[in-house]
């Protein structure tokens, strides 16, 4: 990289907030999934929203790629570096600004930990709800790229349901509010699409969101099943009856052995094992538990633990929360997919899956949120054996089809990154795909936040009159300004 | 753009068939006199022909659902073709075990809510007028009601669109499963653009159960102050009300309306009035939720508005508005939900006062953080004061999005914020 570029950032950084050294930027060259990985030129580490823009005007004028990145655990690649570009680390953005209890709202820089946002508006009884198994390290930051959602988003929903607006620069470097503290800003909503743009349409530099009253009271069943069909049929009912739960989750007998042999949670040694949250005014809760416990009970549950303390509680999300970690003890990879489909297609598609696994000779380990179809399957292989690790991704692959064949989606909160970019052609068609990168030529003609990622191909923005154009590689330019 | 649609008059008969093809009938959008050509598809494609062929020979569209909100937005820059969603009405698909629906855009709101109702759901939202207002008309305009404290907005509920552009694609974005993080959220985007950037088709939503149970109480208080007060602490208790409503008029006792749903309904209402004290209350009709659609009648020529701003500021805006009104001698009346959005009718015979009303007050509102938007006014009114107000420093870029779906601007021109 230029050495001028590096120059005038760490003009603006200082010397210890610009990584160059090789050893020093491998800490950068993939993010949670990490079978991709990219050498960035350089990785920029701002700490105010001032400094970020500075930069991205700098990156802007010499016509550099860049790719913002939070904590890095994301699963789908969005922090993955672009060759020769700069990685924007957002980490030392990490201030909470505001806290408005009266309107449950909280103001905070992108580099702010998910869980620290809870732990600050605990002590007043407000929660914030989206809560991805990351949240003790991921940043809110990188929750918005993403669009985050967790195991309780059944209920609660996702990211974008709980940013009410974004202060963001875009990549042009222009620095502007999105949304606000107050609902229904007239104009576009902006903020709902910048919201799961995994980076591509600009950096946020402060977030505006909503929390939560925590619910009087949070119940957690545990049930064991002699299959997951028998758990997935009391999925269906628990629904069709009508109860919302906060979360529902199931594992099936791999997951389960897996956990267990990590965390110890003292599961039932079962082929299907079922997860109910529920939450809310206490008689309703006690009320709804009671039918939720009978339909579990007559859908073959010959195991039903009922948690009622917050210890006994923590015990059995803990088994659940570790479940991706614990495959480590059973396999030496697997990877990770993150496939929708329709509650009700469930039964079909995971005996599917144990086809194609049992066809492909792959093992595949079930663990999801089933109230919402959101499968987490694990292809498990093993790296050493030839030929296995393009077998696990085929199977991978035939999986994500399975799930969109079924009506559903290729991503239900990982992204799609640079690892699904490749599927998204197998969800959307070409005009799909063209009139959404309209919103990409809006936010960022000349291509340059993130922009290998998300789209099979690039759209290429039409020239437009006006003020806005997209910004020409000026070499001479950069010589001028520094 | 051209103000004679006549000229694609064949054209748009050979897409959609001579009966559909006719002169519109009034009422028209403010600033729109001139007879207008109605255009109603009866398919997905045929719209986005309709669309290419108006398009092509720039001619302006109006899209119309059910012509509830026809005056919401600025005058028109111009108006030629009316292209009206009442053909395409259908429910796709209400996948109820899924708890999702897919309704095309012409469907009204309470036929979409017989259908779901047969199994026992709902589209979680209250919007004005259902009756009449279609699925695209309440997606466009970003309508919403009482129901929002629980359930959210529009925003919250839909999962998924098709729509058609300008240059006759067809795209669809999002899913028909309520969990889905692929590409863009163009069902956001849609949401609240005012038929700006493309005609929404049809739209896919997440469903609740119909409660099994509803209790609904009207508190009565002494100021505006204490029933804010009230509003916010039943917010910050455990209670889960689906609907929490302040009410404030002229001199008249504030009142809030307060509704539990579901089996718990009746235990939540005993704690409830364990929190209001010793607070007036009496049982509420359930007409106390459909009581905004009143605000568009009066005694008097008036002005509606949708304001919006923090919840903890209602008290302190309603008593701005009784301060202004006094001074300028208008009638005032607001409804609002515990979110902070509400609406308010001014009214009075003197156009004048309630333009500096409007003015006072939107500055008030926008110094909190907060917006006022005009819906409706007296005739001959319009043109005298901005519709939107401030649209902040993103119009810029909510510029460049209009210009890269809608290049040749032929969609509701000049309607939306900051003239877009």
């Amino acid at each position: 990289m230029d050495v001028r570029i590096i120059e005038a950032f760490r003009a603006v950084v200082g010397d210890d907030g610009v990584i160059v050294e090789r050893e020093q930027l491998r800490t950068y060259e993939c993010d949670g999934l990490t079978n991709f990985r990219v050498m960035p030129a350089a990785v920029v580490l701002p700490s105010s929203g001032e400094q970020v823009q500075a930069i991205v005007r700098i990156c802007h004028r010499a016509g550099i790629p860049f790719v913002a990145r939070g904590s890095g655990t994301g699963l789908s690649g969005g922090a993955l570096p672009v060759e020769g570009g700069v990685v924007i680390g957002l980490a030392r953005l990490n201030r909470i600004l505001e806290v408005d209890i009266p309107n449950a709202r909280v103001v905070v820089e992108p580099g702010v930990i998910n869980a620290q946002v809870t732990q600050r508006v605990a002590p007043y009884g407000y929660f914030y709800a989206p809560d991805p198994s990351s949240q003790s390290v991921c940043t809110i930051g990188g929750n918005v790229a993403e669009n985050s959602g967790g195991a309780h988003c059944l209920k609660y929903g996702f990211t974008a349901n709980h940013v009410l607006g974004l202060e963001v620069v875009l990549p042009d470097g222009t620095l502007m509010q999105l949304g606000s503290k107050s609902l229904d800003r007239p104009g576009y909503d902006l903020t709902g699409v910048f919201v799961g743009s995994e980076g591509t349409l600009g950096i946020a530099t402060k977030v505006i969101l909503r929390i939560v009253k925590r619910p009087q009271i949070v119940q957690t069943l545990l049930a064991a099943f002699n299959s997951t069909d028998d758990a997935g049929a009391a999925v269906s009912e628990i629904i069709a009856a009508g109860i919302l739960p906060a979360a529902i989750e199931m594992m099936d007998r791999l997951s389960r052995d897996a956990a267990e042999a990590a965390v110890k949670a003292g599961y039932p040694d079962a082929d299907g094992l079922l997860l109910v949250e529920l939450d809310g005014p206490v008689e309703e809760v006690e009320l709804l538990m009671e039918q939720v416990s009978a339909i579990c009970t007559s859908c073959g549950a010959w195991e039903i633990r009922l948690a009622q303390t917050e210890e006994e509680r923590a015990v059995i999300w803990k088994g659940r929360k570790a479940a991706f970690a614990a495959m480590g003890r059973i396999s030496p990879n697997y990877i990770v997919q993150d496939g929708v489909i329709p509650r009700t297609a469930l039964p079909r598609v995971l005996r599917e899956i144990e086809r194609m696994s049992a066809a492909a000779g792959l093992r595949v380990a079930n663990v999801f949120h089933a109230g919402d179809g959101n499968l987490h399957p694990l292809v498990l292989y093993d790296q050493r054996v030839p030929g296995q690790e393009q077998a696990a991704e085929k199977l991978a692959f035939d999986i994500i089809r399975l799930c969109v064949e079924a009506g559903g989606s290729i991503t239900g909160e990982h992204g799609v990154g640079q690892e699904k970019k490749k599927y998204m052609s197998a969800m959307f068609a070409e005009p799909d795909l063209e009139t959404m990168q309209l919103v990409r030529c809006a936010f960022d003609p000349a291509r340059l936040a993130n922009p290998t990622k998300v789209f099979p191909r690039p759209r290429l923005c039409a020239e437009r009159s006006g003020p806005y154009q997209p910004h020409p590689l000026e070499v001479a330019g950069i010589a001028e300004l520094f | 753009m051209n103000p004679q649609p006549r000229v694609i008059a064949n054209e748009l008969q050979s897409i959609v068939g001579a009966e559909h093809v006719r002169e519109a009938e009034p009422p028209y959008p403010p600033g729109v006199v001139m007879p207008l050509l109605l255009v109603e598809p009866g398919s997905a494609e045929e719209l986005a022909l309709v669309l290419r062929a108006a398009r092509d020979a720039q001619v302006a569209v109006l899209p119309r659902g059910g012509g509830t909100k026809l005056e919401w937005g600025n005058a028109p820059r111009s108006a030629a073709l009316v292209l009206s969603t009442r053909r395409l009405d259908r429910v796709i698909d209400h996948a109820w075990a899924d708890m999702t629906a897919t309704v095309e855009a012409g469907c009204t709101v309470a036929r979409l809510q017989e259908t779901l109702a047969q199994h026992g759901q709902r589209l979680a939202l209250d919007p004005l007028w259902p009756e009449r207002a279609t699925i695209g008309g309440i997606l466009a305009t970003n309508d919403s009601g009482t129901l929002r404290v629980r359930f959210g907005a529009l925003r919250d509920l839909i999962l998924g669109v098709m729509v058609a552009l300008p240059d006759g694609t067809l795209a669809k974005s999002g899913g028909r499963v309520v969990k889905n993080v692929a590409g863009y959220d163009l069902p956001k985007l849609f949401t609240g653009s005012l038929g700006t950037l493309g005609v929404i088709i049809q739209a896919t939503f997440r469903l609740y159960p119909l409660p099994r149970e509803t209790h609904s109480l009207s508190f009565s208080l002494e100021d505006v102050a204490a029933a804010n007060r009230l509003m916010l602490a039943v917010l910050d208790s455990p209670l889960a009300p689906t609907g929490l409503q302040l009410r404030v008029a002229g001199e008249s006792s504030p009142q809030l309306d307060v509704r539990f749903e579901g089996v718990a309904a009746a235990a939540q209402m005993r704690r409830l009035l364990a929190l209001a004290g010793d607070a007036e209350h009496t049982e509420a009709a359930l007409e106390v939720w459909a009581l905004r659609e009143s605000l568009w009648q009066g005694q008097e020529p008036g002005l509606v508005c949708k304001f919006s701003v923090l919840p903890a500021d209602l008290a302190a805006v309603c008593e701005e508005i009784r301060r202004v009104a006094g001074r300028l001698r208008l009638r005032w009346s607001v409804i609002a939900q515990a979110v902070g959005v509400g609406l308010l009718r001014l009214e009075g015979p003197n156009q004048e006062a309630l333009a500096a009303a409007l003015g006072v007050l939107r500055a008030e509102f926008e110094a909190r953080a907060g917006s006022l938007v005009l819906l409706h006014t007296p005739p001959d009114f319009h043109g005298r004061i901005d519709v939107w107000g401030d649209p902040g420093d993103a119009l810029p870029l909510m510029r460049r999005v209009k210009e890269q779906f809608d290049p040749a601007g032929i969609l509701n021109p000049g309607r939306f914020v900051g003239g877009l």
